[in-house]
């Protein structure tokens, strides 16, 4: 079984050193345990500041842990010789989409990570005319990154991460910046580099649809996960999420408030199509 | 609006001139600029400008947009010449009026000069027209790559050049961005004399810059990530590669320059030294 996790958190701890504004060291994580097994879709939530952003950068060695130990594939993210390797194993999306894309031409920005990789340039160009067609960016491949829609724009970013071989994709709050119609561009490039791909990928979200699609979702709290599980089964907590500050998906929110004005629904409901259907059902039986 | 901004001046197309490697390019162009220096006939100068034309014409960017990288350079041109006509001295005396004194000399010299600055900038405007920025600096990273026997890192600096770039339509947006909204908080920008307006820019640029740093930090995370290091090692997906047409254009400018040489030799030189 220990072999089918590809990311360990093992009583992991780290504080960002205190700074001359803020004398006192923040203590973001302490003691964080968290295994993530191979081609998982792993959503993660939490309140802003809670530390998610913390974990997210100690995935790949950008932060290393203080205490503890955070292994990626069996490879120590604080051991400085296979810092490569582990980048090799984990790639990472981040929000703003204007500050990761480094070239001025959307093909040569793809081209990034595998150059660096030092891999022969016709390898290169394999590689980049397939992360393109798979996030659907192809036709846009000789177009000037600033020209493009948020959407495109974070798509690019996440070719560039796929044409590097990445077994895990970390994101950080991808679709922040996006609107809608951008959000489900991303959202169905990653659900579709997790099933057809088997590319583990971790979201960090603050939309709870977005969460309702992974396998798993951990809920965080001031560096601590505080609910972990299924996605049917972390919503049901509808009072523990709001008490974190957090929403929970729409229908369940419905579901919650018929259930506690006395009608008969079930508590682990996602979506509106399973609330439009336990609606009926508990109408028809009075 | 920030969708209609091009880096750089490149103008897209699929000319002779737009298909020649970039490293070609650029020595080609300082070539030119050489020719012009050893320029010193009117016959010469006649080559000289019908050579200009034809690339231009090669190149099918439109003379409207070619005459508009010659205006900012038109005053220096007119200054100089102005200068030369009524400085250089010797040839036949053509205005003797109190303390104007024009001579042949002086308006020849006047004509050469301004003829030779614009072609060199008409010249220098169609690298920059028919090659894109990436390409340029690709170019540029290439042929000074053997400085890098002397320890500087060509590489890191042509990677800061491009990240120059693929800034600069982000900086725009975001100047943007920061106008609207002080202006919305009651900033006047736009009134006053020239110190109370560089005052009023002061809330415009120390925003700029504390996004600019966090940028730099986001970015710097993103490139390590990406496996960045900044070392040797990096390889490129595009090749430059040579084909016969840029040595076709080689031997068009050596030809041109020993074509201006030779005239030069069976001609009187205009400019006495
Ligand atoms: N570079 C930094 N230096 C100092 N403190 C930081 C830094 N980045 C984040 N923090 C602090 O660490 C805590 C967790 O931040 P973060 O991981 O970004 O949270 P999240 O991504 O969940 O919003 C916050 O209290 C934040 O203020
Ligand atoms: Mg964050």
């Amino acid at each position: 079984m220990e072999d089918k996790v590809i990311i360990k958190f093992d009583n992991v701890s780290f504080a960002y050193e205190a700074s001359e504004e803020d004398t006192a060291a923040t203590q973001v994580v302490d003691g964080f345990s968290l295994d993530v097994p191979k081609g998982q879709f792993l959503a993660v939530l939490g309140h802003n500041g809670c530390g998610k952003s913390t974990v997210a950068k100690l995935i790949n060695g950008i932060l290393v842990p203080s205490a503890g130990k955070v292994t990626v594939d069996g490879l120590d993210t604080a051991d400085d010789d296979k810092v490569t390797d582990v980048r090799r194993t984990v790639g990472m999306v981040f929000q703003n989409p204007d500050n990761q894309i480094v070239a001025t031409i959307v093909e040569d920005d793809v081209a990034f990570g595998p150059e660096n990789l030092g891999m022969p340039p016709h390898e290169i160009r394999k590689r980049v005319d397939d992360a393109l067609k798979a996030v659907g960016m192809y036709e846009f491949r000789d177009r000037e990154p600033h020209r493009l829609s948020g959407g495109q724009k974070q798509r690019v970013a996440i070719a560039g991460i796929i044409a590097m071989n990445t077994k895990c994709i970390v994101m950080d709050e991808p679709t922040a910046m996006l609107d809608p119609h951008g959000r489900q561009e991303v959202m169905d490039t990653i659900q579709m580099l997790n099933k057809e791909r088997g590319i583990t990928v971790i979201l960090i979200t603050h939309y709870m649809d977005e969460a309702v699609k992974a396998d798993r979702v951990v809920v965080m709290d001031k560096g601590e996960i505080v609910l972990d599980g299924v996605p049917r089964d972390v919503f049901k907590n509808v009072e523990k999420l709001k008490s974190l500050g957090l929403d929970v998906p729409q229908a369940t929110e419905l579901a919650y408030r018929l259930r506690k004005a006395g009608l008969d629904i079930p508590d682990n409901i996602l979506d509106e199509k399973e609330c439009a259907e336990a609606i009926l059902a508990a109408l028809e039986v009075k | 609006m920030i969708k209609d901004i091009t880096i750089g001046q490149y103008f897209i197309g699929d000319s002779l001139l737009h298909r020649l490697d970039a490293r070609m390019k650029i020595i080609l162009t300082i070539a030119f600029i050489v020719s012009i220096f050893i320029c010193k006939s009117f016959p010469a100068l006649l080559l000289m400008v019908l050579f200009t034309f034809v690339v231009v014409l090669i190149s099918k960017v439109p003379v409207k947009m070619v005459l508009k990288s010659v205006k900012p350079i038109a005053i220096i041109v007119a200054f100089t010449s102005i200068l030369n006509i009524f400085y250089v001295r010797g040839g036949t005396p053509l205005v003797d009026w109190r303390f104007i004194h024009i001579t042949s000399n002086g308006v020849f010299t006047a004509i050469f000069m301004a003829v030779r600055i614009v072609c060199l900038v008409i010249i220098s405007s169609m690298l920059t027209y028919t090659t894109t920025p990436t390409m340029l600096t690709d170019a540029i990273e290439k042929l000074l790559s053997p400085l890098k026997l002397f320890k500087i890192p060509v590489s890191t600096l042509a990677m800061m050049m491009t990240l120059a770039l693929r800034f600069i339509p982000t900086l725009i947006d975001e100047i943007d961005r920061i106008t609207n909204a002080q202006k919305a908080r009651g900033a006047n920008l736009d009134d006053g004399n020239f110190i109370e307006r560089v005052k009023a820019l002061v809330p415009i640029i120390v925003p700029l810059f504390v996004s600019s740093i966090r940028r730099a930090y986001e970015l710097a995370d993103a490139m390590d990530c990406r496996c960045y290091t900044g070392g040797p090692g990096r390889t490129r997906m595009k090749q430059m590669k040579l084909h016969p047409r840029d040595f076709a254009a080689l031997a068009v400018v050596v030809l041109l320059i020993a074509g201006i040489v030779l005239l030069n030799i069976y001609f009187k030189a205009v400019l006495v030294r």
